[in-house]
């Protein structure tokens, strides 16, 4: 083929093939690569199982397409030409929670969504990994004092990293999405967080005066979630 | 009520106070004097009677905004009418209520509008409409307990909010007696819906025989936030939170209108033509995402349209980070002017906007290729989602969608403010009313705006230098005088966006009401797209363009 002639066939790509052929069988030359001469003669390394997967899984990290408020046009510019977020790997949004391992939570959070989200978040397969974008999802943001806003993501589920910035700059969304993939990469798991709101079974909770009031409207199986404003930092 | 024939002419003046005296007759219980227009007060159990004959007999068939708010002795809503034909034609309707009984008629059966904006004055202020149709809450989940904007509300109060479980489509579903429907859930976490927007389907094979749009999964408390800022500087950084998709400069015109209007504050004219230039590069910007929004939607063009459509908003957002010092969230509009004056050198940056409009003018003919000239998407779009001139004004719609349907009503030239009169442009209309025309709409606006921005770019590049005033003399703490009421809108990327703002004597509003294009616009979308295809609804949800944060507020 004269494919071969372009090849440099010296040096220890010759030891490569020559090995290759004793275990492979005759395989194409499509399969040589830059690589496989860097490993000399053994086609094998050694690792740990789990550094490989933790390296495999942060390399290759599948977002949710989900998208909430002000601060998803900055996430969805950081996908588009100008920064294009594929560069790292993390550039293929799902549409599906079942198919995402890396929920970005772009924006305010409000009582009516708190559930949804959770229930997204659920939903996701393990092990899953969260971006918290922008200063809503750390505290509320600009709306901190609003009636209906949840005061930061992490009242609902864990955040593994929190980019700062209302919106924060594309720039500043791929550095978090980096330090992410570095510490999925060196196996470190998300921090435990306290996690006030839950979804519970309505007639799970303690009859207080709120449950009462609406005992008559809701039923006995519906999942609720209860903000408790109060006790919100 | 008046005996006399209706008014032919529907440019004669009928917003003084002596027309509407003829008019309303005995309706009339009382007048107040707002900025903006004669506020005239009617009783609760007549303003249907009252509201048609303004309607009809006075010509006021747009019904933009309804304001509700609680005093310390009694409700009170406020309907503010206008017209389509005249826009500086303005009325303010009040109607009081009991504090004990806070109950009122509905004007629904007069304007359709009035469903979703009486729905809201419901849910945040308590106020409820005898004969509302539907007087359900629209922006709090149902379960809420209290009114938020109420006066005695307590906000430290536990709130429960269910997830319930979501309709089997597979059971058994009857909308009617006769059809065999089925019930689809689109939404709140879709990628079709441009956010979280929940639309109830209810589907007869692929026919679309009902949508209920909910809303709310982005109720941020916008008015509430505005009420507990100073006028001077801590309202300004929301406005570019509520039509998040770059429109930011737009919005900040609609709170700067209004309360220099109210404080009655002079903007210098170099100031205003920044202004007009900042504000419509903003609307290329968010023109824009919708045009590459809805070839994603419709033509499923990912790769080239969408993202051709980001790279242009990109160059865009670099020349308003130039002028504004961010991205997205402005916070450039000071009352009476600007926060700084165009970025030194000046030639540098005259000289980056004139490249970009180069390009954009190949851009356009480009979109128009891929887009309108596209046999695909004429397909998906000509006919679709057909929406009729009066069906538009009833439901209040306004913008591109409006225009679409061949109203011909923009407030940049129909209630002229910045600089917009003394510069050429046109007013883009279709008549058809589908998909296809909105679009068009919205491609002409690219140019139109493209060609004021030139203009203004000339016209600063002469500025003489002496005379480059950013900012009027405004007092350090700003308090407009007690029980100043102004409704005042401006053209923003979707339509009529107008701020209710009360005084109370304070440096703080007591009453500030966002009238938000997207809101009225959504509630269209039953009358567009029912009888049509499913696919076709998410086409017409394109094209009428709603941003979610504008919407919930
Ligand atoms: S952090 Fe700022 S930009 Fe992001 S969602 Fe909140 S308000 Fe919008």
């Amino acid at each position: 083929m004269s494919s071969h002639d372009t090849y440099d066939t010296t040096g220890p790509r010759d030891v490569a093939s020559k090995t290759q052929q004793a275990r492979m069988g005759d395989v194409d030359d499509r399969f040589n690569s830059r690589l496989r001469e860097l490993f000399g003669s053994t086609p094998f390394i050694l690792t740990k199982f789990d550094a490989f997967l933790n390296w495999a899984r942060s390399a290759s990290m599948f977002v949710l397409q989900f998208g909430i408020a002000c601060c998803s046009i900055e996430m969805m510019g950081t996908y588009m030409p100008g920064h294009d977020l594929d560069r790292f790997g993390t550039g293929v949004p799902r549409a599906s929670p079942r198919q995402a391992d890396l929920l970005i939570v772009p924006g305010t959070i409000v009582s009516k969504f708190g559930p949804r989200m959770k229930r997204l978040y659920d939903q996701m397969p393990e092990p899953k990994f969260v971006v918290g974008m922008g200063s809503c999802t750390i505290s509320g943001g600009p709306f901190q004092e609003g009636y209906n806003v949840v005061k930061g993501a992490e009242e609902i589920i864990p955040v593994d990293i929190h980019v700062p910035g209302c919106p924060p700059r594309p720039e500043a969304l791929i550095y978090g999405i980096r330090k992410l993939q570095d510490r999925v990469q060196h196996g470190e798991s998300a921090p435990v967080t306290v996690k006030p709101y839950e979804l519970e079974e309505f007639g799970d909770l303690d009859r207080d005066e709120v449950v009462r009031e609406l005992a008559n409207d809701i039923d006995e199986e519906t999942l609720v979630m209860r903000y408790n404003w109060g006790d919100s930092p | 009520m008046s005996l006399e024939a209706p008014h032919e002419d529907p440019l004669a003046r009928t917003d003084d106070r002596e027309s509407l005296e003829s008019i309303l007759g005995d309706h009339a219980i009382g007048w107040e004097e707002h900025v903006n227009a004669q506020g005239v007060v009617i009783r609760p159990d007549e303003v249907q009677s009252s509201l048609r004959a303004l309607r009809d007999e006075g010509g006021f068939d747009h019904l933009s905004s309804v304001t509700a708010q609680e005093y310390a002795d009694r409700y009170e809503s406020i309907y503010h009418l206008s017209k389509y034909d005249d826009r500086t034609q303005e009325v303010s309707v009040v109607v009081p209520t009991a504090k004990e009984e806070p109950v009122s008629q509905s004007a629904d059966a007069v304007y359709r509008t009035a469903d979703w904006h009486e729905r809201e004055a419901y849910d945040l202020v308590g106020i409820e409409y005898e004969d509302h149709p539907d007087l359900r809450r629209i922006l709090l989940p149902e379960t809420w307990q209290g009114h938020p904007l109420g006066l005695d509300y307590d906000q430290d109060k536990p709130q429960l909010v269910s997830l319930s479980e979501h309709a089997n489509p597979i059971a058994e579903h009857h909308h009617d007696e006769e059809g065999e429907t089925m019930f689809l859930n689109i939404g709140p976490h879709h990628p079709a819906t441009h956010g979280v927007l929940h639309l109830k389907t209810v589907l007869d094979g692929e026919t679309v025989v009902d949508v209920d749009p909910d809303i709310g999964y982005l109720h941020r408390c916008e008015e509430q936030m505005c009420q507990q800022g100073t006028y001077r500087h801590q309202i300004m950084p929301y406005p570019d939170r509520w039509d998040y998709v770059s429109a930011g400069l737009l919005n900040e015109w609609s709170y700067a209108r209004a309360i220099e209007d109210m404080a009655d504050i002079e903007v210098p004219e170099y100031a205003q033509v920044v202004r007009t230039m900042g504000a419509e590069l903003c609307r290329i910007a968010a023109h824009l995402i919708s045009i590459g929004a809805f070839a994603l939607d419709v033509v499923g063009d990912f790769t080239v349209t969408f993202q051709y459509a980001w790279q242009d908003r990109e160059d865009v957002l670099n020349i308003l980070e130039d002028l504004t010092g961010q991205r997205m969230m402005f916070n450039y509009f000071r009352l009476g002017g600007v926060v700084w004056d165009l970025p030194e050198p000046r030639e540098d940056f005259f000289e980056s906007i004139r490249t970009f409009l180069d390009s954009f003018e190949g851009s356009v003919d480009e979109y128009h290729d891929l887009l309108t000239n596209n046999e695909i998407f004429q397909r998906r779009c000509i006919g679709t989602g057909h929406l009729d001139a009066e069906t538009a004004k009833s439901y209040g719609c306004t913008g591109p969608v409006a225009r679409g349907s061949g109203i011909d009503y923009d407030l940049r030239r129909d209630d002229p403010y910045g600089y917009y009169e003394e510069l050429d442009w046109d007013v883009a209309v279709q008549d058809e009313g589908d998909n296809y025309a909105r679009m068009l709409v919205r491609m002409q606006e690219l140019e139109e705006s493209a060609k004021i921005v030139d203009q203004c770019v000339d016209i600063l590049e002469d500025w003489d230098e002496d005379d480059r005033e950013i900012q009027s003399n405004v007092p350090r703490t700003l308090k407009p005088d007690a029980d100043a009421e102004v409704y005042r809108a401006v053209e923003g990327a979707k339509g009529e966006l107008g701020i209710y703002i009360r005084s109370d004597g304070s440096d703080k509003p007591a009453r500030f009401k966002i009238r938000s294009p997207c809101f009225s616009n959504l509630q269209v979308l039953g009358e567009a797209a029912n009888g049509e295809y499913v696919a076709d609804l998410i086409a017409t949800l394109g094209s009428i363009d709603v941003i979610l944060g504008e919407v919930d507020r």
